[in-house]
């Protein structure tokens, strides 16, 4: 019982970011049809950012953690504006197989600037992890854990209390319609792929810390985020952040009683399935993008 | 005219061995026409049906793995204590046995996954391959695991009349490998010239439409995706039997992301177009090799398939093709490939 | 006229989406070799009741059968099996081919042979081939397009492409005809010259179901005439009966009766 308790205590620390990653992938899907391949190198970057930050450049754990969002954005938007701001209009194909070249070049980009070799962020929490009853956890994943529950809630509010939310929503509803109602469309897209991204940025400066950094990091971030994308139904932010506690929970259980081995496997597997037995997703039916 | 052009590239082909002798370039040329026959099979599933599947690569390490399983024997437990002793078999029985068992993986694939389209699609196949991989990693029993299957053995064929010959020199392997290409690259352009090509097609252009005429899209598509796979495990066997070590790596995305970069440089809906993407990336590795690390080789890569999909977004044959119809003054004007146009041949 | 052998029947049929309710309980029947219109104002619920009978829609009530055998539950290509072939009211053409290789895609019924006789191009294929590649040319005659054979069909203009569609649908040999807004978008002499083609595929022994606005068109060439009202039939006859019919007059005022 105990054991079971402390996959359930994992599963919350895990799912956060999951839903996190999972949130950015959906917004740019849903909002803009592109399925965003660089999202993995994202999350790698905004681990990097964190490594740089906090060693190289000796600035506070906490700080870095804001500067590594906003490089997310900044590079968000810039591979926005170089590479899918010109392709608006072509077919999904296409942009798919672009920002597939996005993220070979930009995965390779990160091997040769910082190398193979595993890199680890300190942070200023306790060695010991706290302690209660029966499970333990560190105090580094319960920051983790607090952190993103936060930038959920952030998230949540930009899209539904702000101007640009409302905007974010109606171009999904209806592009056509939200330009004519005097939307900018270009402006909501840039942003979504921004704000998509640096949440991938912050999955990655929250979990890089807690594993080790290293350039591939993301591909397996990537496939996760698409297994809770799909769980949740493509441009459904409730769904993403379940489907990421889901997604947290089968992998606990998974390598816990199953086989470690098969624990990255979950994702796939989820896919496939949901994919088989219901392709809309499990929530297609709730509300879609706030 | 046209079946002139094909002999003549095939002797071409077949006379390099005759005047180049350093074993490192052969060694590349026979890898890349390896890969080159997996782009041309999911050429025909990206460029003739329009799927873009990126678990392309699983149907190739099925068939390597299948190949090299078959020839090397196994013996694995079960559960419920049952085991299965296999004893090993000649390598052309796995060549065989790669291309049926790959063919049926791309039969379940087929049918489970031409039901989701679009994103869904290129997810479902991009999993597909991440879960072999993962079985290939896990089940060490069968595959080694992360250990690698090693002294795969050579391919052996037998003669009437003249015994057995074991491929086991790059020269033998140079002309087995081009053998299958051109195998393959006769198969999928008589498949794309008879009425399942044109189902196929029809199919990519307006489904709908297609549909309206009676054409089949789930008989259509899969059967598309079992001749696709089966060519890609007949080259993943020949990859088993050449480099005669395989692990479980051979599944990684990025090989992929390769046959797609080949397909889509050459240009995807051209016979050719792959064998061309595939000459260019099969071998640049070797011409950059001293001039550029690994790392920034790929960077290049990634660059170049953004640059293409820019600025020749249909490749580089459909292109040119293009260009000298135009001068030849007889083709339509601008506008995509059409079936006389694409490789300019009716099925003699 | 006597009555001819019922070819497709339709029967009790209704189609819902979430609460609207886009076609109620409606019956109708075409005979073999009769030209049938189905009219009604916009948004009546004539191409839904198309979708049903062709297999693209599913209903939610009812049943439709066709020369004895239910349609219901088969998928739109086996019901283009069946002889039954539709156009489309947008244009529907496979834009990047030429006008001859559409048709080569339109004959897939015509051209079946076993995959192996294909990829070995054994006789019976290579004949089946010659055959499929004379009846592409006779049928891009037919629909006057000979000259525009060669180009691709997305460059063609748009009464051009509406002929494609049609010789498409003919090419797949049906038995019964289903065409949707044919002459929408073309001129008169242009629709004169359809409403010849259409007497002409009838001709061939073909039944045909037409979907149509153009009320001159509709009057000329029908046998019958189906009216639809808000997804119910208001009226059913022969175009003299339709024409004076008090509600199908009152159905079409205030919304283009002159057109009618």
């Amino acid at each position: 019982m105990s054991e079971f308790l402390q996959h359930l205590i994992n599963m919350l620390v895990l799912g956060g970011t999951y839903a996190l990653l999972g949130i950015g992938l959906t917004l740019i899907f849903g909002i803009m049809n592109v399925v965003n391949f660089t999202h993995g190198v994202l999350y790698t970057f905004g681990a990097y950012i964190m490594f740089i930050v906090v060693h190289q450049l000796g600035v506070n754990f906490f700080l870095a953690l804001p500067l590594a969002v906003l490089a997310g954005w900044l590079l968000g938007a810039t591979i926005e504006l170089t590479l899918l701001r010109p392709l608006r209009g072509s077919d999904i194909d296409t942009t798919m197989l672009v920002m597939i070249g996005a993220w070979i070049a930009m995965q390779s980009g990160t091997l040769w600037i910082w190398g193979g070799v595993a890199k680890s962020v300190t942070t200023p929490f306790p060695e010991a992890p706290l302690v209660l009853g029966p499970v333990s956890v560190s105090w580094l994943r319960l920051f983790v854990l607090a952190a993103a529950g936060m930038l959920i809630v952030v998230t949540y509010l930009l899209i539904n209390r702000t101007k640009l939310g409302c905007a974010m929503r109606a171009t999904f509803q209806d592009q056509d319609t939200a330009s004519l109602m005097g939307v900018n469309v270009d402006l909501i897209y840039t942003s979504t792929f921004a704000i998509g991204s640096s949440l991938a940025a912050a999955a990655g400066a929250l979990l890089g810390p807690v594993y080790v950094i290293f350039p591939q990091m993301g591909d397996l971030a990537a496939v996760k985020a698409f297994a809770i994308v799909i769980l949740g139904g493509l441009g459904n932010i409730t769904g993403a952040v379940i489907g990421g506690f889901l997604l947290a929970l089968a992998e606990e259980l998974g390598a816990g009683y199953v086989s470690s081995g098969y624990r990255d496997a979950m994702g796939f597997l989820i896919i496939i399935a949901v994919l088989i037995f219901k392709p809309t997703g499990l929530f297609a039916r709730s509300e879609r993008v706030g | 005219m046209k079946l002139g052009a094909a002999i003549l590239t095939i002797i071409a082909l077949a006379s390099v061995p005759l005047w180049l002798r350093d074993p490192y370039l052969m060694n590349a040329l026979i890898t890349t026409g390896i890969f080159i026959i997996g782009a041309m099979s999911l050429n025909l599933l990206l460029g003739f049906t329009g799927q873009l599947s990126l678990g392309h690569i699983a149907f190739f390490g099925i068939g390597a793995y299948v190949s090299a399983l078959t020839s090397l024997g196994f013996d694995i437990g079960l559960p419920g204590g049952f085991r299965i002793v296999h004893d090993p078999w000649p390598p052309i029985a796995g060549f065989l046995l790669a291309i049926i068992v790959a063919g049926l993986c791309g039969y379940l694939v087929g049918l489970l996954s031409f039901r989701v389209r679009g994103a869904y699609f290129v997810i479902v196949t991009i999993s597909f391959a991440e879960v072999v991989r993962l079985v290939a990693l896990n089940w060490i029993e069968l595959t080694q695991g992360p250990l690698a299957l090693t002294n795969i053995p050579s391919i052996t064929i037998g003669l009437p009349e003249l015994g057995s010959l074991t491929l086991r020199t790059k020269l033998q392997n140079y002309y087995l490998v081009l053998a299958v290409a051109v195998a393959a690259y006769v198969l999928i352009s008589r498949l794309v010239h008879s009425h399942f090509g044109r189902a196929m097609r029809g199919l990519m252009e307006n489904e709908t439409l297609a549909v309206s005429v009676g054409i089949d899209v789930t008989k259509t598509l899969t059967l598309a995706a079992v001749i696709s796979a089966g060519i890609a495990g007949a080259a993943g066997s020949l990859y088993a039997h050449y480099i005669r070590i395989i692990d479980p790596e051979v599944f990684a995305f990025i090989n992929t992301v390769t046959m797609v970069i080949m397909v889509i440089t050459g240009g995807k809906g051209s016979l050719f177009g792959p064998v061309i993407g595939g000459m260019i990336f099969g071998l640049l590795p070797v011409f950059l090799r001293p001039i550029m690390a690994p790392e920034a080789q790929w960077i290049a890569y990634g660059g170049v398939l953004i640059v293409i999909l820019f600025v020749l977004p249909r490749g580089i044959v459909p292109s040119l093709a293009q260009r000298f119809a135009k001068r030849w003054n007889r083709s339509p004007a601008a506008g995509p490939v059409t079936f006389s146009e694409r490789d300019a041949k009716e099925p003699a | 006229m006597a009555s001819p052998a019922t070819a497709l029947k339709v029967e009790q049929v209704a189609v819902h989406f979430g609460g609207l309710v886009a076609l109620s309980d409606m019956n109708f029947s075409v005979g073999e070799g009769e030209i049938v219109s189905l009219i009604g104002p916009n948004g009546a619920g004539k191409t839904t009741a198309f979708n049903v009978v062709t297999g693209f829609l599913e209903s939610t009530h009812g049943s439709v059968s066709y020369r004895g055998t239910v349609l219901n539950g088969l998928r739109p290509h086996q019901i283009a099996d069946l002889g039954l072939i539709r156009t489309f009211q947008r244009t529907s053409v496979f834009p990047n081919d030429t006008v001859y290789d559409n048709l080569l895609v339109g004959l897939h019924r015509q051209g079946r042979v076993s995959l192996f006789e294909a990829i070995l191009g054994l006789p019976r294929a290579r004949s089946s081939q010659r055959r499929l590649r004379e009846r592409a040319s006779e049928l891009v005659e037919w629909v006057g397009l000979e000259r525009r054979a060669h180009d691709l069909a997305g460059l063609l203009s748009y009464g051009e492409q509406r002929l494609v569609g049609v010789a498409l649908a003919l090419a797949a040999e049906p038995s019964m005809l289903l065409l949707d807004e044919p002459v929408s978008g073309m001129n008169a002499s242009e629709t004169h010259t359809f409403v010849q083609l259409i007497r002409n595929i009838r001709d061939r022994g073909v039944t045909v179901l037409l979907v149509e606005h153009d009320m001159p068109m509709v009057m000329s060439v029908s046998d019958r005439i189906v009216v639809l009202n808000y997804g119910r039939i208001i009226a059913e006859g022969p175009p003299d009966v339709i024409r004076n019919d008090p509600a199908v007059i009152e159905a079409y005022l205030g919304q283009g009766a002159t057109r009618a």
